[in-house]
């Protein structure tokens, strides 16, 4: 389409006046105009009319542009989705607490699974009384719990150990932490009716998927009180990508712990040392020693509006992000929009949940000067968001896995908002 | 007792099964032994679920290379996938290198992980005694054991691994402290 072509020419959508169309049309010959301004007086907004027809579930809008993008290892992107290792959530596109469940994020280690319920057991087993093997409708007749929790894959963060690409979004900085609502069978409730032996301590937690994912759990007064076998994910089944037909959910702890497509249960005294507990989700130090079963995901938060790529005019912004920490609810959240010299209280969406994301906001006048912004949260147990400095000064830079350091987007004068380390 | 007799007494227990209360929380049903067993194969550190076989460096080379060197490489490394060989002495340097050798604390988790995860296309297709044989190659390219070693229950647990003092646990989840207080 060309500027010299006749309006009156050219096809018109359906339920689009003459008017509203032309104001379309010159925005997109104006071209760098936002979408907006194609209806800036009331006068170009389409008329009304009859919609399409009811369906059996709704999509997105065509106008909502909103996609995980699958990622591998840091500073691997745009890869092949068959090279993905995981499936990263577009928090500069959400808003509020919840992560839609399309867009939870995904991590998973062989795959995803296409298991038939009616074909799939959980065996639990081990130091127990009574050995059992359950199906998911054994599950979903069992008394339930639903809780609204975040998942966080250990390697949330990794892009920016060692370097800060500046070309990088949020998601793929930290879109590998998503909240929903989970449902499912307290994990304390399984243990009675197996007749757990009092002297297991540890259990082992493996998936159906074909690595068969394991790992060894404590099984602290914290975990046996809140950790659940879940089968509901925002309402509804859990979907496949997230463990369908059930899963661990171990509130706060690795995304990893919190086994998918989970088929079997065994209860000992000792950590059985698999491979994703000793080879991959440990942290390398500086000295070359690696920190195992660091199981707790820690006090973190990130800025998402405005956050990288993106670009802000002088005069109000309203700054926006969410905070999250593995040891409970977030107490405050503070925002410094001068390069961490000094910091105001944001505010926090209420009600603020344990573990799960906390939606904060604060006003802001940008005075057009170069700047840098940064969020740092505190957690209801005192335990502070570190800067990347003193972050680094005690994890070096190869752990690969648990980067909670604090998250610097520098504005140059144009208001291009870019990834930095600090 | 004849058949038709069975079959009624099976009967009248069923009756009776169906019959008496249900307890307040009568779910799933008992696991058999039997069927544990093939479930059951997860490998502790101390050797435990290790079973009966071995296999031998010699034999792993060539269902290492008919199986895992596609992804792996012939000698454990230089391709597509995770590299297994190498990387001592590197774990505190600004590029560690993570292999086998070079970081995996038992030897033990080496035969659960191969058993339960690779090949990769077909997880759990090797035999017990292929997964020692390629267990016992991927050590030996390691030099950690003899190019014509041999491994099974017996001998797997009591190798130490290089990297075996390599870790330490977090403090607020190490096994060695955890629930000793209680």
């Amino acid at each position: 389409m060309t500027s010299n072509t006749p309006i009156d020419e050219l096809p018109r959508p359906a339920n689009v006046s003459r008017r509203g169309f032309v104001g379309g049309l010159s925005a997109g010959i104006l071209g760098a105009m936002a979408t907006e301004a194609s209806a800036d007086s009331l006068a170009d907004i389409p008329d009304r009319g009859p919609g399409a027809d009811l369906s059996s579930h709704s999509e997105r809008s065509r106008f909502a542009k909103i996609d995980r993008i699958p990622e591998a290892t840091p500073g691997k992107r745009n890869i092949d989705p068959s090279d993905a290792i995981n499936s990263k959530t577009p928090h500069q596109k959400l808003v509020g607490n919840i992560t839609p469940t399309d867009l939870h994020y995904e991590r998973s280690h062989s795959g995803v699974p296409d298991i038939d319920p009616a074909q799939h057991r959980l065996l639990i087993h081990g130091m127990v009384g009574k050995p059992l093997v359950f199906s998911v409708d054994d599950l979903k007749r069992m008394p339930s719990i639903t809780r609204v929790v975040f998942i966080e894959c250990t390697g949330n963060g990794w892009e920016n150990w060692k370097k800060a690409d500046p070309d990088l979004t949020v998601q793929n900085t930290h879109g590998l932490v998503s909240t929903n609502e989970w449902t499912g069978v307290p994990l304390k409730f399984l243990i009675d009716l197996v007749a757990k032996d009092k002297d297991s301590n540890w259990m082992l937690a493996e998936g159906g998927d074909g690595a068969g994912v394991d790992r060894s759990i404590p099984l602290t007064d914290e975990i046996l009180n809140e950790a659940f076998v879940a089968y509901g994910q925002n309402g509804e089944p859990l979907r496949p990508a997230h463990g369908f037909p059930m899963r661990l959910l171990m509130p706060g702890f690795e995304g990893n712990l919190n086994i998918k497509w989970l088929r079997r249960l065994k209860f000992g005294n000792a950590p059985w040392m698999t491979r994703w507990e000793t080879a991959r989700y440990t942290q390398l130090l500086a000295n070359g020693k690696a920190r195992q079963f660091q199981l707790r995901m820690d006090t973190n938060s990130v800025i998402t509006q405005p956050s990288g790529m993106m670009q802000i005019q002088p005069g109000y912004n309203r700054i926006s992000g969410f905070a999250w920490s593995g040891h409970g609810k977030i107490a405050k959240v503070e925002i410094s929009t001068d390069g961490a010299k000094t910091w105001t209280q944001a505010q926090l969406s209420l009600p603020v949940l344990s573990k799960a994301q906390s939606r904060f906001q604060m006003d802001w006048v940008w005075d057009g000067k170069p700047t840098k912004i940064v969020s740092r949260s505190t957690d209801e147990q005192g335990n502070v968001q570190p800067d990347r400095e003193s972050f680094i000064a005690a994890m070096g830079t190869n752990a690969l896995f648990h980067y909670n350091a604090q998250q610097t987007w520098s504005i140059d004068e144009a208001g291009r908002v870019r990834n930095v380390l600090a | 007792m004849s058949s038709h007799n069975k079959q009624l007494a099976a009967g009248l227990l069923a009756i009776a099964l169906i019959a008496s209360p249900a307890f307040a929380f009568d779910f799933g049903r008992p696991a058999t032994p039997e069927e544990i067993r093939l479930w059951d194969i997860d490998v502790g550190p101390d050797g435990k679920g290790l079973p009966a076989g071995s296999g031998t460096a010699v034999q792993g080379k060539q269902i290492f290379a008919d199986n895992c060197a596609v992804c792996h490489g012939d000698s454990g490394q230089g391709a597509i996938k995770d590299r297994l060989v190498g990387g001592q002495g590197s774990l505190a340097s600004s590029m560690p290198v993570k292999t086998v050798g070079s970081f995996w604390p038992y030897a033990t988790t080496l035969f659960d992980y191969i058993h339960r995860a690779m090949p990769y296309p077909t997880p759990g297709s090797l035999s017990t005694d292929e997964t020692y044989a390629v267990t016992a190659y991927i050590l030996s390219l390691n030099g950690i054991v003899s190019a014509d070693g041999k491994v099974d229950k017996d001998s797997l647990p009591k190798i130490k691994m290089p990297n075996r003092d390599g870790f330490v646990p977090d403090p607020d989840f190490d096994p060695a402290k955890l629930f000793h207080n209680k």
